[in-house]
């Protein structure tokens, strides 16, 4: 019955996880599924902790509280690792996706023995030489959808090119760069 | 066709305002409610409507501009939450009492203090006997569709009563999710014009609007206020029928999900009857008889419709997101419980307060309650019916 893919954004306020969770939930709707995208909001400012989430589903979805037991949980910014608990309530059939250079052994050890699938990105690498700065939300949205499988690579940035076109209609330049970090995302997102 | 579309609740009232295209509105900005003039007026300033948007400085006279444009004769809207309607408050009862069919988007928060910016229903609850019509949305869609039908239920004739259209904060006003939009043209054409009999700026019938009203007739202008809610619920009938011949989607007074045969249920309003939706399914899977009914008309109160509804179960528990601090319970379960007794039903109930304050609510807390409920059949025991749901052990 239930094809609900519940997932969890940890990021600072200011790094885009917000904004990534509504482009997912975006492109996920243009792929013609039902949708939910929202953050937590709490006391937010630059550098502290949020929270954002995404349900997406084939049949209409009802729920609404927050995400205790997703199927995949994103995390922006790797000092959280050790701050925030990023694996509580993740499934074990799920995944982790975490921007991140830090070694395996680290990881292993800062998420506390969860036992389903770890994956890592270096968004900032990505980031930097897609667009010359570091804005991680792009790549880890391009990582999410890659681990997931919600949409095909191609559906993906198929949606996010009009969808940039209309973001950034008054600053073209940006659109490639953003096009570029997607890709090389896809590419370069592993499981460790 | 409908047009497929995700938006926020915020959104979804600020696309229906667009629509409507009503010739004033008049706002002040506070959390969660702040972005629908905010997106209005972008509106406004792109010549998408030709509406007067009022940039006032406070929620007083928010609600004082709206009064002095609805009086004029012109269809005037507003927006707000908590502490501003709190601001509002005198202004409120004399925009019901004079008469004037104002629709406003009410996003629900906690009321300060100590400060809280998040959901509960403690704002509606505080102005719930000052003679405004109330609906509720569980989700985006309802706030969108309570906004299109809200002008032809406040300005029939029968009725001349302002009306709010509440959903809750944050938790539907900031959330992106998928909604059918109706048509512009068919939007235009299902509201209306605004045609008051009697209004200010009518040059052939000077009068005056809110004068002294004292021992001799202030009475009967309440009684006759008291009449306009009666009537309103034939008329928010007829409107559901004519929207439903439009969208295919069908309203009530509530919503009966899974009540047929239910043994067991749950009523509660907003956001929260959505979540309850999801865990009446997944207790139905395990053979247990659950239902829901979701108040969408609170005022005027469908009390009769819903002591009938409700009459058949055998155990009820109605969920409140704001406490009456009455030492006896929320306004819901009062309202459900009298209805019960005076059309002779007796349905054992308990009273739930929850989610004060932006507390989630969770599938889990709702499903403890259904485990409650059916405790209290298999005991018929209930030692005490005001409770929390989700607070702090």
């Amino acid at each position: 019955m239930s094809d609900l893919i519940e997932i969890r954004w940890h990021g600072r306020g200011g790094q885009g996880a917000k904004t990534a969770s509504l482009l997912l939930a975006d492109a996920a709707f243009n792929t013609g599924k039902y949708i939910q995208g929202f953050p937590e909001y709490g006391p937010e400012r630059m550098g502290a902790p949020i929270t954002a989430y995404n349900r997406i589903s084939n049949a209409p979805i009802t729920i609404h509280s927050n995400i205790y037991e997703p199927d995949y949980v994103v995390v922006v910014d790797d000092t959280l690792l050790e701050s925030v608990n990023v694996t509580d309530g993740l499934k074990s059939t799920g995944a982790i996706i975490i921007n991140t250079t830090k070694p395996v052994e680290y990881l292993k050890k800062v998420l506390k023995g969860y036992s389903g699938d770890i994956y890592t990105i270096d968004a900032r690498k990505v980031s930097q030489e897609a667009l010359g700065k570091y804005f991680p939300n792009t790549p880890m949205l391009a990582a999410i959808v890659k681990v997931s499988g919600i949409m095909t690579d191609e559906e993906l940035l198929e949606d996010m090119k009009n969808s940039f076109k209309h973001k950034f209609a008054k600053k073209p330049e940006v659109i490639e760069g953003n096009m570029k970090a997607l890709e090389l995302a896809l590419k370069q997102v592993q499981k460790i | 066709m409908s047009i497929r579309e995700r938006l926020s609740g915020n959104e979804a009232v600020a696309i229906a305002m667009k629509q409507i295209n009503p010739d004033v509105v008049a706002a002040f900005p506070i959390t969660p409610s702040t972005e629908i003039p905010q997106y209005f007026s972008t509106f406004v300033a792109n010549g998408t409507v030709d509406t007067e948007f009022v940039a006032v400085e406070s929620e007083h006279s928010a609600m004082s501009a709206t009064i002095g444009a609805e009086a004029a004769g012109g269809r005037a809207m507003t927006a707000t939450s908590a502490n501003g309607l709190s601001l509002m408050w005198e202004m409120i009862y004399i925009a019901s009492s004079l008469r004037l069919p104002i629709v406003m988007s009410l996003v629900n928060r906690a009321v300060s203090g100590p400060l809280n910016i998040h959901n509960d229903h403690s704002d509606a609850m505080g102005v719930r006997d000052s003679g405004w019509i109330m609906l509720f949305s569980e989700n985006n869609q309802e706030a969108y569709d309570n906004m299109l039908m809200a002008h032809r239920i406040a300005e029939h004739k029968d009725v001349l009563l302002p009306l709010m259209v509440c959903q809750d904060g944050f938790i539907t006003s900031h959330s992106i999710e998928n909604i059918e939009l109706v048509e512009d043209d068919k939007v235009k054409q299902f509201v209306g014009t605004y045609k008051p009999e009697h209004y200010l700026l009518n040059k052939q019938e000077p009068m005056a609007i809110g004068p002294l009203d004292l021992q001799a007739f202030l009475f009967e202008h309440k009684v006759q206020q008291a009449n306009a809610m009666k009537n309103a619920k034939k008329v928010i009938e007829e409107v559901a029928k004519d929207f439903e011949k439009m969208t295919g989607r069908k309203y009530s007074f509530f919503e009966e999900y899974k009540l047929d045969d239910a043994e067991i249920a749950i009523v509660c309003m907003n956001s929260t009857a959505g979540t309850t939706k999801a865990v009446v399914d997944k207790l139905r899977l395990n053979g247990i008889k659950a239902g829901l009914l979701k108040v969408r008309v609170f005022r005027p109160f469908p009390a009769e419709e819903i002591a009938k509804s409700l009459s058949h179960l055998k155990a009820v528990a109605v969920l409140d997101k704001s406490d009456s601090l009455n030492a006896v319970g929320g306004a819901l379960f009062e309202d459900v419980t009298s209805a019960m007794y005076v059309n002779n039903k007796n349905v054992p109930m308990v009273n739930y307060v929850y989610g004060i304050g932006g507390r989630d609510t969770t599938e889990k807390q709702i499903e403890s309650v259904y485990n409650d409920l059916s405790e209290i059949v298999s005991t018929g025991k209930i030692d005490n019916p005001y409770r929390y749901l989700g607070l702090r052990k």
